[in-house]
């Protein structure tokens, strides 16, 4: 079995498209953050957190009409948590007990008597999660200087074992898929977690590899190529590695879709993020990374452009089929 | 041949080894199969997301120390200048690493100089007007009292966490200043239990009353001006019910670090007490200072509060009692953080978090489940799109989990929720290995180069692309695990190793099964790929 067979698409031609439609996900996902925010997790928002398993089968409805009997007013969220089958339901509250100290949790007992005297029937805690405010801030700093390093870590190796413009275009593409995924966390309405950070920062590993794949065949077609366009060399290149591309991020994209469909209610946010990392990132593997080594470097001759690279550079004008063992040898 | 026997010797070796280490604990665990004790140690441990427990996150008031030792040396201060007859208008604390003396009379400046001069090798003093003097605590001197203050705290939880019996407990401290305290107790779902004897600052002194007890304060301090060297208390009344003032000498004649063990027992009325022994050396201070104090009144502080000021009846050595209205419980408790020691400085939570057993076992079950899901549909898509080469690919893959338990259970690394996530996702990605060699391999076939070369070919082209994707992924997961905490670090930990793995598996392993399927077959035609 054969996808993507010989196939010969002008990837390159697409580019501007891909770019309009890049701009316009990452600037309706802006401008819903401008208007209405992202729902921040307690881990980033501070905040009291329960979660009850009621014995009679309830609504989400019953409970928040049970909540305002004795907790008026305030932002309280109320989600079902889990198997509907469980009847589990999720409390959360913007307030802890206190700034500090061993009331932090006096708050959670407030729900927990608020539910009571709701007549909802007999309930169990199941879990209880209590954040200060203090907490937040500190992650929220980690959390963004934890990307950039990532970031800088891969210009600087793709650098190194590429040529520069080669390591912009990777982490251009890995900053586009960043934003795309953060864009589709704000319209899809997902919580700011820890663990959606988390696969944030994976997709910002993960997102590279195609384009690394993609970049490698460029890298050896140049070798081979040298009298084409560097436009041709390109195209020539995401359509030779098409079939690996696609199959590459479609098992990675179907171990994550069986996170999100069956990893449960913790992981779900993670999933998500994880599902649509991989999909911008084969995306952008293709249209986006390229593109910008393309644009980076202008439309001239590889000869004259590609000089960069070590293995190149050595013998400069060495005839291809000399090269290629040159190459092996460094392989094996 | 010989060298394609030792690559199957190694393959073997490997993954008899790592079957044993991550495997086979696992299994046993499940089926109550004999394994040795060491091995059963290695056997995967839960993180508090699956197995169920507390986790608390605790900042140390690390002023607290500063504090403290601002105002012991304002006190040595106090001493030494009425030693000397020098009257100064005020000494007063401006913030817990600073105090000020003012009104030093202007004809007593030089002996004032050399009374500051003979202590407090920890402070800097600078002079104001008016005979007004500024101490501040050298900067060195505060960071090693804050760093004290932090350890000293840790290693206090640490204690009364295991007279607690928690198995397991991680107790470290965190923070960007490595001034937090991060608790975690699996299995343990009594959180308020916990946090209280985790916190409670558990300070022991026993005090000489000078005056007292009395029903104000008013009656021990006049306009609430308390002698000096004297501290005002309060507690539970004589009578039972009711508070009472006493008036204390600041000193204390034994405190909580002259303890040597504490327990709880009944008093005479079978009502429970607490009973304490004293180090020997304390033993010997306290027997002459209850001599010469017989017939008057010690108060039993506990962390600012008389709990009683029974009345000394002879000499007491080594042993006392506490008494006081506690249930069973209480008593129990007291005694177990007297046992373990005094908080020095307050401590206050940040983070508290409980997760109940059962919604560790959900979270264990949709876990496993999304693993099988997630495992079923790779190796369904690698056999449908691979056919007989797709068993490589999926025989590589079980090699590559096999390794990544075998080494998580090695470095004894936690398995969390998050942790099932990475191991789900490295099967996803660790197959991506296979498919850029196996796709390379059709690329070669396809041009004519014959199975053998193909394959070799493939292999070797694709080495450096695999080494430069798996060294970009690490760099991020490297970060990632800078960044994480608890859950978020377990799945760094396991999509590191996974990678790792996946780098040995997709290239030695499965080249090695390719040769063992054509070592015996000269004129190989076609591959089933």
């Amino acid at each position: 079995m054969h996808i993507f067979k010989n196939t010969d698409y002008n990837f390159l031609r697409w580019r501007w498209h891909a770019i309009v439609l890049s701009w316009a996900v990452i600037l309706a996902g802006a401008a819903l953050f401008m208007t209405k925010g992202i729902p921040l997790g307690i881990e980033f928002a501070g905040g009291t957190a329960v979660v009850v398993r009621f014995d009679q089968p309830t609504t989400t409805e019953k409970v928040r009409t049970a909540l305002d009997k004795s907790m008026a007013g305030g932002e309280v969220i109320i989600q079902p948590y889990g198997d509907r089958a469980l009847n589990q339901y999720l409390i959360r509250v913007p307030t802890v007990g206190a700034e500090s100290g061993n009331s932090l949790s006096s708050e959670a007992a407030r729900v927990e008597n608020a539910l009571k005297q709701g007549g909802l029937g007999n309930f169990t805690r199941q879990a209880a999660q209590i954040v200060g405010p203090a907490v937040g801030r500190e992650l929220r700093d980690k959390a963004l200087l934890a990307t950039v390093f990532s970031l800088a870590g891969l210009l600087a190796y793709i650098a190194f074992r590429f040529q520069f413009s080669f390591a912009v275009g990777a982490v251009v593409a890995t900053i586009h898929d960043l934003l795309v995924t953060l864009a589709f966390l704000v319209i899809f309405r997902y919580d700011m977690s820890l663990n959606v950070i988390a696969g944030i920062l994976t997709i910002t590993g993960f997102s590279t590899n195609d384009t690394i794949v993609i970049f490698d065949r460029i890298r050896e077609n140049l070798r081979s190529m040298r009298r084409d366009s560097l436009g041709h060399v390109i195209n020539v290149s995401i359509n030779q590695t098409l079939g690996r591309t696609v199959i590459t991020s479609g098992t990675a994209f179907l171990t994550s879709l069986a996170l999100f469909f069956f990893g449960g209610e913790v992981l779900h946010g993670f999933a998500f993020t994880m599902v649509v990392g991989i999909a911008t990132g084969t995306y952008s593997s293709v249209f986006i990374a390229a593109a910008i080594v393309s644009f980076w470097r202008g439309a001239a001759p590889t000869r004259a452009a590609a000089h960069a690279p070590a293995t190149l550079a050595a013998a400069p004008q060495q005839p291809t089929r000399k090269s290629k063992p040159q190459r092996k040898a460094r392989a094996s | 041949m010989s060298n394609l026997r030792w690559k199957v010797i190694t393959v073997l070796v490997v993954f008899v080894v790592f079957a044993t280490v991550g495997v086979y604990p696992i299994l046993a665990a499940r089926f109550r199969l004999p394994a040795p004790a060491w091995l059963k140690a290695k056997e995967l441990k839960l993180g508090l997301d699956l197995q169920g427990g507390v986790h608390l996150v605790l900042q140390v008031q690390t002023d607290d120390a500063l504090k403290f030792e601002s105002e012991r040396e304002m006190e040595r201060l106090r001493e030494a200048l009425q030693r000397q007859s020098i009257t100064v208008a005020n000494i007063k604390l401006i913030d817990p690493a600073r105090f000020a003396v003012e009104g030093v009379p202007a004809g007593k400046d030089a002996e004032f100089r050399n009374v500051a001069a003979e202590g407090g090798a920890n402070f800097d003093r600078s002079s104001g007007t008016n005979g007004t003097y500024t101490f501040t605590m050298k900067l060195p001197a505060q960071a090693t009292l804050r760093e004290e203050a932090v350890t000293q705290g840790r290693e206090t939880i640490e204690r009364r966490v295991n007279e607690l019996g928690v198995a397991e407990p991680t107790i470290a401290q965190q923070g960007a200043n490595n001034d937090q305290i991060l608790v975690q107790l699996p299995g343990e779902t009594d959180v308020d239990h916990a946090k209280e004897i985790i916190r409670s600052t558990g300070l022991l002194e026993l005090k000489l009353v000078e005056q007292g007890p009395a029903s104000t304060k008013e009656d021990l301090a006049p306009g609430g001006v308390v002698p000096s060297g004297m501290d005002l208390v309060t507690g539970a009344g004589d009578t039972g019910g009711g508070t009472s003032h006493y008036l204390v000498r600041k000193v204390p004649a034994v405190s909580g670090v002259d303890l040597k063990n504490a327990r709880p027992v009944p008093d005479e009325n079978n009502r429970p007490a607490v009973s304490f022994t004293l180090s020997p050396e304390a033993g010997r201070r306290f027997g002459k200072f209850t001599s010469e104090n017989i017939g008057r009144r010690l108060a039993i502080v506990l962390d600012g509060r008389v709990q009683s000021a029974p009345n000394i009846d002879g000499r007491i050595t080594t042993d006392g009692r506490i008494y006081g209205s506690f249930t069973q419980q209480e008593a129990q408790d007291l005694a177990l953080i007297l046992r373990s020691g005094a908080l020095l400085t307050r401590m206050d939570y940040l983070e508290e978090q409980t997760i109940g057993p059962s919604l560790g076992a959900d979270a264990i079950r949709s876990g496993i489940i999304a693993s099988v899901v997630g495992l079923l549909s790779v190796v369904a898509f690698m056999l449908v799109y691979y056919k007989i080469s797709g068993v490589n690919a999926v025989v590589a893959l079980l090699f590559n989990l096999v390794i990544l338990l075998g080494l998580m259970a090695y470095v004894g690394a936690v398995m969390t929720l998050p942790g099932i996530a990475g191991f789900v996702l490295t099967m996803g990605i660790g197959v991506d290995s296979n498919v850029l060699i196996f796709e390379r391999i059709k690329e070669e076939l396809e041009a004519q180069r014959g199975v053998r070369a193909s394959i070799n070919a493939g292999f070797g082209r694709v080495f450096w692309t695999l080494f430069d994707t798996h060294i970009a992924a690490l760099i991020s997961v490297a970060f990632l695990f800078q960044f994480g905490s608890g859950p978020i670090k377990g799945f760094a930990v396991t999509l590191f190793f996974g990678l790792m793995s996946n780098l040995f598996t997709s290239i030695f392993v499965s080249k090695t099964l390719f040769d063992v399927a054509l070592v015996r077959r000269h004129q190989v035609a076609t591959l089933s790929i």
